[in-house]
């Protein structure tokens, strides 16, 4: 570390530290073994400032002492004793960053590991996954399942980085041919917006700093791009969703009579004066009164946690859901829905399980797995019988109470539901409720690649 | 907390912008939530609490999430009988404030009954996981808060923020259940635990501006202060009856301050001028060490030293 690089350092620290209320974008990064994805990522921390001199120092020494002579910049991101030993990514890792623009946290998903179900896992939660690509074998298999995954999961930007630019001569003709045939691919599936650019993670091109190597590359960095692309997303164009996690009930000389119920808005917009029906009894009320965690507000917004006053005293507890009554979800007991499967123990037709939804959670059955899907090639498989780890199928279940659930492409939030074990508690499924292009595809009818039903 | 009354009524029109939440508020709105998961899933949790920042940090969350009725969780501090006094006090005084229950599990207990003996090089911190499970088991507690980030260790950066222990209070990461969505799965059988984490996705900087923001009162020793500091392994060290200094090794005065407050044995102090949080703030934001690298000598016995004592139930 050269005292100019601290300077740059402190500078930019600074300038993070000013500002305690900038955003923060999650973000998940998908790639297959070769393909260079820890050293994207060790580049996006080292360049952006973001490794520390003993962590730094620690990568070297253990680098040395394994006989490599540059410090593998792998084995910041490679946690466990395992990984180190077989120098391979198991586990999901999350990681940490900042820029003086925004603060981001990193889903770093293992590529060949059981891959789906890790990209599943980092996907969930990010608002953009970056899909690696070498330059000179272009979109293979391994590519279309991440952009398959990335579409199913509902993530709303998705970057393709066409790595080892510099082993292709920087030839943008390479680069152009990759990007077309991949956009044209992912916007089938729905993926409403991607942007593709050519980097090379080893040279630092268009990483961090843009690359002296491509003038003909107009478009951004990878890290301006994550800086720049649009965050969270409007509440109040989706209907208020609160699941209720908790009554609180002081019971004190100060607080009598006070009832609210705790939660996490997860979507929509909440407003003091709303009339309310709670799920599923029907119960209807109003809302008098939001606490925004110490503060009185007038109105609440996914993902603010609140405690919520009603006009009524009803019989309400966890699992229930409060909804505005012009736009509350039907409830069911009979739920649809996408599932990839997480468990190395199988899941079959007849198995009774828990099922996790919100704050809810009730017995299941499943009833059906019509379809089972083949990522590569979104061929369906009819009627597998049960489901594998790492697959994706169709799946029918019939619940002992009633859900209040929405389709998982109107909200992730409400539209997704765990599968778990109720003799061990083990997590088995990740369900996304309603339909997806799997379906579409099992049905026949074309994946509508202007999909206006996206909504995140 | 941005709001309200200004837009309110006319939100709806003016898009997403009038609803963007900092970072820190989307950060407190998820350890918030995580608490009260617990506080619904769970029969007996506890918060693990040191006096540490971290801990400190928690602890207001848990105030906030459940306000205006009282935190329904007791705290536990593991002892290791070379806290820094300032800390003990801290903790009593804050246990009184607010009405907690606070659980002790003594490290010198366990050492003079002769369940733990002592370390060649002084060091407690890793004698803590015996009193720790012991409390655990003996209390029949089932969910147990830690004030853990990932962002401190690579270790911790595996870490699930739901994180079940076996009866052993070990931690195999590659028997980690998946987590996804914000959908936590707390279910254990008798005689394990789930360990939880609500500040996993912060990092130092995030506690250090979370705690200027609430304005949350800490033990001195996180400011600058002279005191008395010895070098041992690149690290200044408070003298104490805890076996330093040593012979060779000479006491200084020093202005000083901490970065993390663990035992007395391991933790080192930092030179540092700032006696204001604007000031540590500064501090921290320029510096080219981690928090951990700077001032624990517990993470420097091995590569793998935090993954190793995780699998034996430490945090």
């Amino acid at each position: 570390m050269t005292s100019n690089i601290s300077d740059e350092v402190q500078a930019a620290a600074v300038a993070v530290e000013r500002s305690a209320a900038t955003s923060q974008l999650r973000f998940a990064t998908a790639g297959s073994v070769d393909d260079g994805k820890s050293t994207l990522v060790g580049r996006l921390l080292h360049d952006s400032k973001s490794v520390l001199v003993d962590q730094l120092e620690a990568v070297e020494h253990a680098s040395r002492s394994r006989g490599q002579e540059a410090p593998d910049l792998a084995l910041l991101t490679d946690g466990l004793r395992a990984e180190r030993e077989q120098g391979i990514t198991i586990d999901v890792a999350y990681r940490y960053f900042a820029t003086p623009r925004r603060r981001f946290i990193l889903a770093d998903t293992p590529g060949h590991v059981q891959y789906t179900r890790n990209m599943v896992t980092g996907a969930s939660t990010a608002e953009l996954a970056v899909v690696l690509v070498d330059a000179r074998n272009g979109v293979v298999e391994q590519t279309r399942r991440h952009a398959a995954v990335a579409a199913l999961l509902r993530v709303p930007h998705v970057v393709l980085a066409v790595n080892k630019m510099d082993l292709v001569d920087y030839a943008e003709p390479v680069f152009a041919a990759i990007a077309e045939e991949f956009t044209t691919y992912a916007a089938s599936l729905g993926v409403p917006e991607i942007t593709a650019i050519p980097i090379s993670a080893l040279a630092g091109d268009n990483v961090v700093t843009a690359s002296a190597n491509m003038d003909w590359y107009g478009g951004p960095t990878v890290l301006e791009h994550l800086e720049t692309v649009p965050v969270g997303t409007d509440p109040s164009q989706d209907p208020a969703r609160f699941p209720v996690q908790y009554v609180i009930r002081p019971q004190s000389a100060e607080h009598p009579d006070y009832r609210g119920y705790a939660g996490q808005i997860a979507s929509g917009v909440l407003r003091v004066g709303d009339p309310v029906t709670v799920l599923p009894s029907g119960l209807t009320s109003t809302v008098t009164g939001i606490d925004a965690l110490g503060a009185p507000v007038d109105l609440a917004w996914a993902p603010q946690s609140v405690t919520v006053t009603l006009a009524d005293d009803l019989d309400i507890s966890r699992g229930d859901l409060i909804a505005p009554s012009a736009h509350a979800p039907s409830v069911t007991q009979d739920v649809e829905a996408t599932v990839c499967h997480l468990h190395d123990r199988p899941l079959r037709v007849g198995d009774r399980v828990l099922l996790k939804h919100t704050t809810r959670t009730v017995k299941a059955i499943v009833k059906d797995i019509p379809s089972r899907l083949t990522l590569d090639d979104l061929s369906q498989h009819p009627s597998p019988g049960e489901l594998a780890a790492n697959d994706i199928g169709r799946v029918t279940l019939r619940t002992s109470e009633p859900l209040a659930l929405d389709a998982y492409d109107a909200s992730r939030r409400t539209g997704s539901f765990l599968l778990i074990d109720p003799a061990d508690g083990t997590t088995l499924t990740a369900g996304m409720a309603g339909d997806s292009f799997a379906a579409r595809a099992a049905t026949g009818a074309e994946p509508a690649a202007d999909d206006e039903g996206w909504d995140f | 907390m941005t709001t309200v009354a200004a837009i309110n009524g006319t939100g709806a029109a003016e898009g997403g912008d009038l609803y963007a939440l900092s970072h820190l508020d989307a950060l407190e709105s998820e350890a918030v939530h995580i608490f009260r998961e617990v506080a619904g899933e769970f029969e007996r949790p506890v918060i693990l609490f040191s006096g540490g920042k971290d801990s400190i940090v928690m602890l207001h969350l848990a105030l906030k999430a459940f306000a205006p009725a009282r935190v329904p969780f007791s705290l536990l501090h593991v002892d290791t009988g070379h806290n820094f006094p300032e800390v003990i006090d801290y903790r009593d005084r804050t246990v009184a404030e607010h009405g907690l229950r606070l659980h002790v599990a003594s490290v010198q207990e366990f050492i003079d009954d002769g369940r733990l003996r002592e370390r060649p090089d002084g060091t407690r911190n890793p004698l803590q996981t015996v009193p720790l499970l012991d409390a655990i088991e003996k209390n029949r507690f089932d969910a147990v808060f830690g004030g853990g980030r990932r962002d401190e260790e690579k270790a911790r950066a595996k870490e699930r923020v739901f994180s079940l222990r076996d009866e052993f209070g070990g931690w195999d990461p590659r028997r980690q259940r998946p987590e996804l969505w914000q959908l936590y799965n707390g279910r254990h059988s008798p005689g394990e635990h789930v360990r939880v984490f609500p500040l996993s996705n912060w990092t130092e900087l995030d506690v250090w501006q979370y705690i200027a923001r609430e304005k949350i009162e800490l033990p001195q020793i996180y400011y600058a202060h002279e005191r008395e500091v010895f070098r041992r392994s690149g690290m200044w060290l408070a003298p104490g009856e805890w076996g330093g200094p040593k012979d060779g090794e000479t006491v200084e005065r020093r202005l000083v301050r901490y970065r993390t407050v663990g035992d007395m044995s391991c933790t080192g102090a930092v030179d540092s001028d700032a006696v204001t949080i604007e000031q540590v703030i500064d501090e921290i934001a320029a510096s080219r060490l981690t928090e951990r690298g700077a001032t624990r000598a517990d993470d420097k016995l091995s590569e793998a030293a935090m993954e190793d004592r995780k699998r034996e139930g430490y945090f």
